[in-house]
């Protein structure tokens, strides 16, 4: 089933959160909306899901306006961020609760439940509560109550944020797995671009209540639309300064374009090598796993980083001290002009 | 260890002996003797006025408490700290300055009494004053309990259970209310063992007319100071036999509702 989102618009008193959001996700989609926290993601979920009102805009859902419908009438799956099981309900009652309130028979419920704690791979703890399980297993739980009464769509808001890193990547490759299994509409909503990269069809990115761009994980990483998600998306480098013919303080950078300027480099897209007539010196070097990641200062003052295969050839004679050269092999430029919310995003 | 005896000795002589000795005076001139002063016609009537109007109060306080306490946690009401400073004002006034208090609003010589007297709606010095004296002075015990408890649960809850369907009424029956029983009964519980003691508001309030006005604990009075210390031992002993089994049924609902917690 479809979702359309027409021109959203929220205001908290006068500030706004959601500023004229449009987009659409097609029937059987697995879509990310991503952004940094307080950016307008969680409230639009709200708004599809009917738990706020919206002060301008439209939801159709699978062909029609929804926007009158109360939320229990909207047939749409919420998975909160913590759960928010029924504490007092056994993980049965939790999972059946849905489908008691369609009046679905008892046989019907109890053979929908079993399904979903196959599925879930929980059988067998059908009668604990939910203070008995453990953050991943209650995350499961929560996307099986939302799913038992079969929704037209699945809303996850923030889903895997109060469980630990290891859990999360788990319950990740699990939630894309069952989304090829069960096909459900589904968006969720993430700060977290490697969960959105790892687990979506396509991902949104939302910034200040604005939707910047709408893409496979593909085309966001490969054609960022604007300097926010350039810059948002990896681990990057901002270079300001004025670029002249193509060169900028002492890098050549391949960017059309001159005058003031915001360059940024992805840490992968530069190379580094060992040279006494280079124009920078190593300060850093810090290993990351199957990565090696070199923090550098050119000699006119700029700080700059890079990352590399941790057995990269590039990588002999490269220590802290170091003098180095500097190859840009790939760059975006945007005319510099001061960004909303600007900071430094976390990788 | 001397220590450890030393406290002992203190709080079993200031809470245990003047306990026994109620209950013996109560049983000094016999079990028929005590069995006739409870079953005097007027004791009769002033105890089961008592647990009567105590009952009424308890129902009373544990839905309208629920409500506040519910209205405390989950609305940002501009008169919020008022509200909640206005809710534990009766644990500071004097219960008989409550009872004071009421006369001065019900009272057949005020305006609001005359009016309502005329409707042949007595407030003062009838059984709806006692019931409002109750009610007052009982005020936060139901508030108190429930809100920390209201106040744990995660709105997302009731949410939930909204996207899948569920009616207000069945979100609030089967999402809201089944963890905050315990702490709603607790409350009600001492909302009543409160009610069944209460003198002080009555006393002001009531008029203490026997057979109609008449609680328990102004009876006793009334008899003590009558010479008849043996009749207000018996009723006496009665109010705290009921307060020995409802204090540790009260305590057992707290820690139920807190244990409820996740």
């Amino acid at each position: 089933m479809g979702i359309r989102v027409q021109g959203l618009v929220k205001r908290y008193g006068t500030v706004p959160v959601v500023q004229d959001v449009s987009f659409e996700v097609r029937t059987g989609e697995l879509v990310a909306l991503l952004g940094p926290s307080g950016g307008g993601k969680s409230t639009i979920l709200r708004i599809i899901a009917g738990l706020d009102p919206a002060d301008d805009g439209e939801v159709w859902l699978d062909g029609a306006r929804v926007d009158a419908l109360h939320a229990r009438e909207r047939q749409v799956g919420f998975v909160f961020q913590h759960y928010a099981l029924f504490r007092h309900m056994t993980v049965e009652q939790n999972i059946a609760f849905g489908l008691r309130v369609q009046g679905a028979s008892k046989e019907h419920q109890r053979r929908r439940v079993d399904d979903l704690l196959n599925i879930i791979g929980l059988r067998g703890l059908g009668d604990r509560l939910p203070a008995e399980l453990s953050g991943g297993q209650r995350q499961r739980v929560a996307l099986a109550r939302a799913l038992a009464p079969e929704p037209k769509l699945l809303l996850l808001d923030e889903p895997f944020g109060a469980v630990d890193a290891k859990v999360r990547e788990e319950l990740r490759r699990w939630l894309r797995r069952l989304h090829d299994e069960v096909h459900t509409t589904s968006i969720f909503v993430t700060h977290d671009q490697e969960e959105a990269f790892a687990v979506s069809d396509r991902v949104m990115i939302i910034q200040q209540g604005r939707l910047e761009q709408a893409g496979t994980p593909l085309e966001i990483l490969d054609a960022p639309a604007t300097e926010f998600v350039a810059r948002f998306v990896g681990d990057v480098n901002v270079l300001a300064g004025d670029v002249v013919d193509g060169r900028l303080g002492l890098l050549a950078l391949p960017v059309a374009g001159s005058g003031p300027m915001h360059v940024i480099v992805r840490s992968y897209d530069l190379k580094f090598w060992r040279a006494d007539d280079g124009v920078a010196v190593v300060q850093r070097v810090t290993p990351l796993g199957d990565r090696v990641r070199v923090e550098a200062i050119l000699d006119d003052g700029a700080a700059i980083f890079a990352q590399f295969p941790r057995r990269s050839s590039l990588l002999t004679g490269i220590g802290a001290g170091a003098r180095i050269a500097i190859e840009v092999t790939h760059a975006r430029a945007w005319p510099a002009r001061a960004l909303p919310g600007e900071h430094k995003c976390p990788s | 260890m001397l220590l450890r005896l030393g406290f002992g000795t203190y709080v079993s002589a200031l809470v245990a002996a003047p306990v026994l000795a109620i209950l013996y005076e109560a049983f000094a001139g016999g079990l028929p003797a005590c069995i006739a002063a409870i079953t005097d016609p007027v004791a009769k009537d002033a105890l089961l006025l008592s647990l009567g109007l105590s009952a009424v109060a308890a129902v009373i306080n544990g839905v309208m408490g629920t409500a506040i306490a519910w209205g405390l946690v989950r609305w940002a009401l501009p008169g919020r700290k008022l509200l909640s400073a206005l809710v534990d004002l009766p644990l500071a006034i004097p219960t008989l300055v409550a009872g004071i208090l009421l006369v001065a609003l019900y009272g057949p010589q005020t305006g609001l009494g005359r009016v309502l007297g005329g409707w042949h709606m007595d407030i003062a010095f009838a059984t709806p004053g006692i019931v409002l004296a109750l009610l007052f002075v009982t005020l936060p015990f139901v508030v108190r309990v429930v809100e920390p408890v209201l106040a744990e649960l995660d709105p997302a809850e009731e949410e939930a259970a909204t996207t899948m369907g569920a009616s207000r009424w069945l979100t609030f029956r089967s999402v809201l209310l089944p963890p905050i029983v315990p702490a709603i009964a607790a409350g009600t519980v001492q909302v009543f063992a409160r009610s069944v003691a209460e003198f002080g508001s009555i006393a002001a309030v009531s008029g203490n007319i026997p057979h109609h006005t008449l609680t328990a604990p102004v009876y006793i009075l009334g008899e003590v100071e009558g010479g008849s210390p043996g009749s207000a031992a018996a009723v006496s002993a009665v109010l705290l036999v009921l307060t020995l089994i409802l204090q540790p049924v009260s305590r057992g609902l707290v820690q139920a509702a807190g244990s409820r917690r996740v």
